[in-house]
């Protein structure tokens, strides 16, 4: 086990305790960078896959693990990011500016939102975003002309600098683009949270009448998580419409809602590295299944394919599994692991015992 | 006439909004948790119906049948609180959601296994039939849906204020520990509440299987009736009923005097505005919140 000697109160608040995890984080970035190098074409969009779902599971991620309000709807933000992005880029806008501007369409839409849905809580805000996306649904479905409406709409390819990143054509070009983004993206989520802003978010989350009575603009606190969150949803959406190609409004299903949902309960609420964890196990999953069913089909004969649905059903019993059993996600768990090992015989089990409360309403009827 | 007309098929489909609302409202009251699994429940409570009476499948009597199908998902109801919601004892609000979007899908998925994933139609004695009430032609479907609805709320609102299990499962939800402290079963009420919810969702799922066929999608219509909850004000049983009248006859009116799309749109656009009008619904519940 390492100490970590302080020498300054900046030290309380560095992202890194020392040389050695800033290390780890520069290793992993440099492996990631040259992945193209080290695995095949079909692997590396499923990394891209994943590298977009970090990114809208980090959208997520803000608002739900660190806000502490739940959205049922953020496939509706993605959905606002995709069609901005992609409109824009038709009209022939380069995508350096058409990006940035998607982002803040989505997050500006979202922070309107916010102005109302703030004031309720909880459950309310839940169901309020999940009537919001089936709202935004109905819209790219009214403005045919505007986002080609049922029939969809293609991303066009970017050009930067005159190199192609073309998601078909030069995928590697694409992955990197997304790996930039997503390190950006992540660098400012990680600088954010040790900022006065990003500490009012937790503050907000774990009590709003302590956090109003600490000199919290609670309203204003929360609308700027929801604005974030979305911004942050909506560049990964429009991403996604690159990646993609072509898409129409199906491709943001309230699936897309839940499945982000899941991005965040199962990778660990309120840890960025939750965000991963969570969309490397999404993106994993379907193509564990298909190769299981291969293998069956191959070797005892049942034919797993004749059963639909069966991939919703292994997510579901997955994410019951992990709300029963392992609340704190796959980022608690490896947390409690490292415990375990560098406390070495010193880990106890009470040491991350589950605080449960009892429920009190705020119904007075 | 045909507005009448509009409204009162308009009225019929919001006592099965209505309906699923209740369901929504009785675990939230019970226990103050949202069970996002209800449309779900409606679900395979009108898939259960179909098993035992139709003709193809077990071929029950309609009567007999149907108080089986009650009577097996009311079982359903109380397992999954008993096997895996009560796991959860304790737990943010939240998990609970998530818990019963993961139940929902389960539910989807054990529907479409048994019963595929074709439109199937349950066999009424009173299909096709009709009532004349002045120039008005009326399905019996329609009357039957609102007396029953008419008949299921009084019902409940009489458990939740006369009796002693329902005087229970308030006090259980407004003050768990309070509520252990005076003897209060606070475990096996919520199990219990759950069953009850699990009852009302299969009249509901048999009066929306009498109008039309259903698929294991259908559960969607949970979202509808969710907002039917919040319109009323969640935690409000004539609240729940109201919304789901209101959106209910909103959507046919909407299909008919505007513009495509729009009626989709309809019930939450409502919701919407209720919720920035009244954060709390058309009967509020919540007056302060505390630390």
């Amino acid at each position: 086990m390492r100490v970590v000697f302080k020498t300054s109160y900046d030290k309380d608040i560095d992202l890194h305790p020392d040389w050695w995890d800033r290390g780890k984080i520069a290793a992993l970035l440099v492996l990631m960078a040259l992945l193209p190098f080290l695995v095949g074409e079909y692997y590396l969009a499923e990394a891209t896959n994943t590298l977009i779902w970090a990114l809208a599971g980090m959208g997520l991620m803000v608002l739900v693990g660190h806000s502490g309000q739940v959205s049922l709807g953020h496939a509706a933000f993605m959905a606002i990011g995709a069609y901005v992005d992609a409109g824009l880029m038709t009209a022939g806008v380069p995508w350096i500016i058409a990006f940035p501007l998607a982002g803040l369409a989505a997050g500006c839409f979202g922070a309107l939102v916010a102005i109302p849905a703030v004031r309720m809580s909880g459950i309310y805000l839940a169901i309020a975003t999940l009537a919001l996306f089936v709202i935004v649904e109905e819209m790219i479905i009214i403005l045919e002309p505007l986002t080609g409406g049922v029939g969809g709409m293609f991303a066009p390819s970017i050009m930067l600098f005159g190199i192609d990143f073309d998601r078909y054509a030069s995928l590697s070009n694409f992955y990197w683009l997304v790996l930039v983004v997503v390190s950006l993206v992540t660098w400012a989520y990680a600088n954010l949270l040790r900022s006065p802003t990003g500490r009012s978010f937790l503050a907000v989350r774990d009590s709003e009448v302590s956090a109003r009575a600490l000199g919290i603009n609670v309203t204003r606190t929360k609308a700027v998580v929801f604005g974030l969150s979305c911004g942050v949803t909506g560049l990964a959406g429009a991403l996604m419409g690159h990646f993609i190609s072509f898409f129409n409004y199906e491709l943001f299903s309230i699936f897309i809602s839940i499945n982000l949902l899941l991005v965040v309960t199962i990778g660990g609420l309120g840890f960025i590295q939750g965000a991963f964890f969570g969309a490397i196990l999404i993106t994993a999953v379907p193509q564990m299944i298909a190769i299981l069913r291969d293998g069956l089909n191959a070797t005892v004969g049942i034919d797993l394919g004749s059963v639909p649905g069966l991939d919703t059903l292994i997510f579901a019993v997955i994410l019951v599994g992990f709300i029963i059993y392992e609340p704190t996600g796959l980022y608690g768990r490896w947390l409690k692991m490292r415990a375990y090992v560098q406390l070495f015989p010193l880990a106890r089990r009470d040491m991350f015992r589950r605080q449960k409360t009892y429920l009190k309403t705020e119904r007075m009827r | 006439m045909e507005i009448i007309q509009l409204l009162i098929g308009g009225v019929a489909s919001g006592c099965i909004y209505g309906l699923v609302a209740l369901g929504f409202v009785l675990i939230y009251k019970a226990s103050e948790g949202v069970n996002f699994a209800q449309g779900d429940m409606m679900m395979l409570g009108a898939f259960v119906a179909l098993g035992l009476v139709n003709s193809e499948y077990w071929a029950l009597p309609f009567i007999p049948g149907i108080l089986l199908a009650c009577f097996i998902m009311g079982g359903v109801g109380y397992g999954i609180d008993r096997f895996v919601v009560r796991r959860i004892f304790g737990q943010p609000q939240f998990a609970l959601v998530i818990l019963t979007i993961a139940l929902g899908f389960v539910l989807r998925f054990v529907a479409g296994a048994i019963w595929g994933f074709t439109p199937l139609v349950l066999e009424t004695p009173f299909a096709g039939q009709s009532v004349r009430f002045g120039g008005l032609v009326l399905g019996y479907e329609d009357v039957i849906t609102i007396v029953v609805t008419a008949v299921l709320t009084l019902a409940l609102w009489a458990f939740f204020s006369r009796t002693k299990l329902g005087l229970a499962a308030q006090a259980a939800s407004q003050n768990q520990m309070a509520a252990y402290i005076v003897g209060v079963p606070v475990r096996r009420i919520n199990s219990m509440i759950w069953g009850l919810s699990g009852i009302v969702a299969t009249v509901a799922g048999v009066l929306y299987a009498a109008k039309g066929a259903i698929d294991p999608n259908i559960g969607l219509l949970g979202i509808k009736a969710f907002a039917a909850a919040v319109i009323g004000g969640f935690g409000s049983l004539p609240g729940a009923l109201l919304g789901g009248l209101l959106i209910g006859v909103v959507e046919p009116v909407a299909a008919r005097y505007l513009p495509s799309g729009f009626s989709q749109m309809s019930p939450y656009v409502l919701m919407l505005i209720v919720l920035t009008t009244r954060p709390g619904g058309l009967f509020a519940q919540i007056h302060a919140k505390k630390v």
